[in-house]
């Protein structure tokens, strides 16, 4: 329902979007993983026609945006990365003008409303002014105000980012919710864990294109190991250390606060950091996650 | 629209025809926009109204009887164009609170609209165009300006200060010339995308030197005619020129009455199509 072919977008010198594809399906939930800068945000806006392309096709529900700008945000629900909710309007308020923005009758926008406060357990809140509202409260009007249109997808851009673990648990729910009742859902992140819990699909995005495509557990398997030992000797003596373990497990990789060493035995690899005489400070065994994956195609870290 | 709209489903409940509501956008956008920012008016409403009467009544009586005993003991039998003061400054004083209104409106609603509270973003999210955005916002700037001309309005008919047919014809140029005042601040700030001060220049350095200037509290004649043509270029003396004859019959060339009402529709115009070219550049990220 949603496909790009070289899809660019370029800012005077600077490439945002340097020709991506991708292929989006009804009812799948589509992740853009990526660190801030890659390029996730403008890709968000080219689709929901708020942006204008500089090169590549681009196909949204139907329809090419830059021509049909009114007919694909008719379909789409926005969640963009800033609320911009109207702060001097009371909870209700902010559903029902933007319901109107779409032409939907009053009453069939109230009636409406009131069911997308309730989904976003906000019923209460009703007639709250939105500047008193938490930012999980308003994240999750925000939401319901990007359904309030039936789209036939969402766009959600880093729904959860600024949130505190609490609102975001709230929040992954709710989403999870849309997700079963097979809303196409497209969402840019940061963060490995919102991808794994949220993602069918996903493609991962860096300076503008993309390294890697496909489910959360495929790409681990494909570029991580299925455990990950952590070891922290102190960030001056992490590289030594790093030496010394040399042929342990299948990778070894360096960070400033920390080693790790990739090993489908982690506890096997921890045995042989210590039979070398390695004390660590620190030692964790876990499973691989898509932030290894991002570490093993772009040698940095998600979140500098 | 159908009546029986499903409404089970949260997203994609069918029932929503989206090609419809892309049409009806495409047709009633700046409605939309209007609508929202009247809605938002709501709350405003009881302070605006209270302002909106008592201004008026302060300035027409203060200016208009203090100010204007001193002027018609003055200018004897001839009065000031022809009329008593009062007369004379009333039509001017509504047309400029019109002036600055919109002008205060068109400042911090257009630069909040954009970055303090981004509405103007989250409209373009949804099938609202940048020229239904310009439109509406403006329509809903002409209804915040209609209250201080209505109140002047009601105030020169119960002072019975020139015609009632004038007074009401008086709001409809106050509109005119708010939407010509209105599209320039807009052209001019959709363009600002920091505030280091420079909004307050507006009021300070335009407002009011267009109110001392533009013929308000004095005939635009007495200006030695190194000044005049301040009056000249400003939207406000246009309009007050044409306010002045709908109010008490001023003497006017039918040409100038074309010059004036052209002014302010070019002004208007153009500034309107340089905001909303401003607006679609931003909007588009």
């Amino acid at each position: 329902m949603i496909e790009a072919t070289g899809l660019r977008k370029q800012y005077g010198d600077f490439t945002a979007v340097d020709g991506i594809d991708f292929a989006i399906e009804p009812g799948e939930a589509f992740g853009f993983l990526g660190p801030n800068g890659a390029g996730k945000s403008t890709t968000m806006r080219m689709i929901a026609a708020t942006s204008t392309r500089s090169a590549g096709d681009l196909r949204v529900l139907g329809f090419d945006p830059e021509t049909h700008g009114p007919e694909v945000r008719a379909q789409l629900g926005i969640v963009p990365q800033a609320d911009q909710l109207d702060e001097e309007l009371r909870v209700v308020d902010n559903l029902i003008v933007y319901g109107r923005y779409f032409g939907l009758p009053l009453d069939y926008v109230k009636r409406r409303s009131e069911e997308l406060l309730e989904f976003a357990q906000l019923t209460e809140k009703r007639t709250a002014r939105v500047d008193g509202l938490s930012g999980g409260m308003k994240r999750r009007l925000t939401i319901a105000r990007g359904l309030i249109n039936a789209p036939k997808a969402m766009l959600l851009d880093e729904p959860t980012t600024g949130l505190d673990p609490q609102a975001r648990h709230v929040l992954w729910d709710r989403l999870f919710r849309l997700k079963e009742e097979g809303t196409t859902l497209v969402l840019t992140t940061h963060y490995m864990d919102e991808a794994e819990q949220l993602c069918d699909r996903l493609v991962v995005i860096d300076k503008g294109t993309i390294v890697a495509e496909g489910s959360p557990a495929a790409l681990i398997r494909e570029y991580s190991t299925r455990e990950v030992l952590e070891v922290r000797f102190g960030s001056a003596r992490n590289g030594q250390a790093a030496e010394a373990m040399a042929g342990i497990g299948q990778r070894i990789e360096v960070l400033p606060d920390r080693v790790l060493v990739y090993d489908h035995d982690g506890e096997a690899a921890m045995s042989a950091v210590h039979e070398r005489g390695l004390s660590p400070i620190t030692s964790l065994v876990r499973r691989s996650s898509l932030e290894d994956v991002f570490l093993r195609l772009t040698g940095r870290s998600l979140i500098e | 629209m159908s009546e029986s709209m499903p409404t089970r489903t949260l997203a994609d409940a069918g029932g929503v025809d989206h090609g419809a509501v892309a049409r009806r956008s495409r047709t009633w956008g700046w409605w939309f926009v209007a609508e929202h920012r009247i809605r938002a008016m709501r709350s405003y409403v009881f302070s605006w109204v209270g302002l909106g009467i008592g201004e008026p009544f302060l300035y027409i009586v203060g200016l208009g009887f203090g100010l204007g005993m001193l002027v018609d003991a003055n200018q004897g039998e001839q009065g000031v164009d022809g009329v008593p003061y009062i007369v004379f400054v009333a039509p001017a004083l509504a047309l400029a609170a019109a002036m600055q209104t919109a002008a205060q409106e068109n400042t911090y609603g257009v630069f909040g609209g954009f970055k303090w509270f981004p509405m103007f973003f989250s409209m373009g999210g949804t099938p609202i165009s940048a020229a239904h955005i310009v439109l509406g916002f403006q329509l809903s700037v002409l209804v915040r300006v209609l209250l201080p001309l209505t109140a002047f309005a009601i105030v020169m008919m119960v002072l019975q200060l020139g015609t009632a047919g004038g007074a009401l014809v008086l709001i409809g140029i106050g509109l005119l010339l708010a939407t010509a005042f209105g599209f320039a601040v807009m052209s001019w700030v959709s363009t600002q995308t920091d505030d280091r001060g420079q909004l307050s220049f507006i009021e300070r350095f335009v407002v009011v030197p267009l109110t001392l200037f533009s013929g308000t509290y004095f005939p635009l004649e007495t200006l030695p005619l190194l000044l005049q043509w301040i009056g000249w270029i400003s939207p406000l003396w246009h309009a007050v020129e044409l306010g002045r004859t709908a109010l008490y019959g001023a003497a006017i060339e039918p040409a100038m009455l074309l010059v004036h009402v052209g002014y302010l529709v070019a002004i208007a115009l153009l500034c309107c199509l340089l905001s909303i070219r401003t607006f679609r550049k931003r909007l588009d990220r």
